[in-house]
């Protein structure tokens, strides 16, 4: 579904991502997994438009994306869950959907499905949405998401600082959604939630994908986790 | 003084909010909408008060179209960088000016108020079109607090203020958005400008007092709070009319820059802003 060929990327004069290569498919979760500085966040911008492509192609079922200006992604079907959620921090937890809503002109509908698959937040509408607690945010984060009503989710770490049951939650979502046969792309650095929810796992170094395997070849104590991420 | 202060101080106050561009030109959008009412009343055959409802439909829009393509033209070339943009609004400063001194000339021409009309008490009179001026600036004004919290372009613009990036891989074209945010702000420059001529007369070089007076409102109340905007427009217009007219003019701009150090002293963000 989701196409990377010899995607070289970068800030300005800074090239962090290099000839890198990459697919995702519809109804699988594809882990991507480094350490700090291998170009993880980098190549979730990448996709959305947010760093510009210096060369190569991505391509969403056929289609050119990185030739797109950023805002024509997402209407496309690419929705990006941003590293420490990122969230309209000012607007009430209502609006931050509602701004998911506007791209595709959603209605009542895919609210509700985002209010039915986060019962919480419905709860909250009329709240500040920076005055949630960590594991709401991310909530509000992914079902603002949705409200674009993707055909790729990208996650970048979303899991991050939260407490174990929030991670769960998150977690049982993910899987969830991948039932509805959404290709979802998680930037992910625990072993165990990798395990669990991964179809594919890809593991990246120096702005490349060095290798990408399915997890059913992949063991806890696996030497590509020891090589790539340093568990 | 107050009402058309806020109006000036929340155009300003919008266009750094959302683009985080400091607006140095700002008070020439005022100017040009104070010389545009004098073209459109002077020129149009209509009697006073059409004419100048005109002027308040047609000089907005003007200056609007104008700061528009000032944004397309020159801030987005500069990727709206916040230093990079000052400079360039310093530049319009002087080109919308010159402009104005070559088409308009050096003379200050007034504008015939819609209607004279005067509130006759027993100990004093008071004139019913500035009167009319509050009204109509609270009335501009509540409407831009509807259309920033009501309307779909109110939820863009306050999501492109907090994250331009975000904003955008939500399908909101931030250029549209800024060019249409620079325009909404001269705009309401602009209409302050035509509500106030009639009783301060058109001049090119009048966009010096506004342009100060607006940056002394929105530091005052926080840059980008619209809430702060509107008190400090309140307390510096009221306080600078009271000064003026019971000591002296310079008196009230030297108070008001004293509350601006005290303010960037104390509490950088504003009395309403948040901090960065």
């Amino acid at each position: 579904m989701l196409q990377i060929n010899g995607l070289t990327a970068g800030y300005g004069p800074v090239t962090i991502l290099r000839d890198l290569s990459f697919q995702a498919a519809a109804g699988q979760v594809t882990c991507i997994m480094g350490r700090n500085g291998a170009g993880k966040s980098t190549l979730m911008k990448a996709i959305m438009g947010l760093v510009p492509a210096q060369s190569g192609q991505i391509a969403l079922l056929g289609q050119p994306l990185h030739r797109l200006p950023a805002h024509k992604v997402p209407l496309q079907g690419v929705a990006y869950v941003p590293q420490g959620r990122r969230l309209f921090g000012p607007l009430t937890v209502g609006e931050n959907i509602d701004v998911g809503l506007l791209a595709r002109n959603g209605g009542a509908k895919t609210r509700n499905f985002v209010l039915d698959l986060f019962p919480r937040l419905r709860e909250r509408l009329d709240q500040t949405a920076s005055t949630l607690s960590g594991g709401e945010q991310q909530m509000l984060a992914i079902a603002r998401a949705l409200c674009l009503e993707p055909k790729v989710l990208l996650l970048d770490e979303p899991t991050e600082g939260l407490q174990p049951s929030m991670i769960a939650l998150i977690r049982d979502t993910v899987l969830k959604l991948r039932e509805t046969g959404l290709a979802t792309v998680l930037v992910e650095q625990r072993v165990e939630s990798v395990l669990r929810m991964a179809d594919q796992v890809a593991f990246m170094a120096h702005g490349r994908v060095e290798a990408q395997v399915s997890v059913t070849d992949l063991r806890p104590d696996s030497t590509l986790f020891r090589q790539f991420v340093g568990v | 003084m107050a009402a058309v202060l806020a109006l000036t101080a929340v155009g300003l106050s919008l266009v750094f909010g959302v683009m985080r561009v400091v607006n140095v030109a700002h008070g020439e959008f005022f100017m040009l909408g104070a010389v545009l009412a004098w073209f459109v009343t002077y020129y149009l055959p209509l009697p006073p008060a059409f004419a100048w409802l005109a002027a308040l439909i047609i000089a907005p829009l003007i200056v609007a179209g104008i700061a528009a393509l000032a944004d397309v033209l020159v801030l987005k070339r500069l990727h709206h960088d916040p230093e990079a943009t000052i400079v360039a609004t310093i530049g319009l400063l002087y080109m919308l000016q010159q402009a104005a001194l070559t088409f308009y000339g050096p003379d200050a021409r007034p504008v015939a108020a819609p209607f004279e009309w005067r509130i006759q008490l027993p100990w004093f009179g008071y004139s019913g079109y500035k009167l009319f001026v509050v009204l109509a600036a609270g009335l501009i004004l509540w409407g831009v607090w509807a259309f920033m919290t009501r309307t779909k372009a109110g939820l863009v613009m306050r999501a492109t203020q907090v994250d331009r990036d975000i904003a955008r891989s939500f399908g909101i074209n931030v250029d549209r958005v800024y060019a249409g945010t620079f325009a909404f702000g001269a705009a309401l420059a602009a209409m302050a400008a035509v509500l106030i001529v009639p009783i301060q007369q058109a001049h090119y070089l009048m966009g010096h007092d506004p342009l100060l007076l607006s940056f002394i409102v929105v530091i005052i109340g926080g840059l980008g709070s619209l809430r702060g905007t509107l008190i400090a427009a309140l307390v510096i217009g009221l306080s600078d009319g009271i000064i003026s007219m019971f000591f002296s003019p310079t008196l009230a701009k030297i108070i008001a820059t004293l509350l601006v150090a005290l303010v960037l002293v104390f509490r950088p963000q504003g009395l309403f802003g948040a901090k960065a």
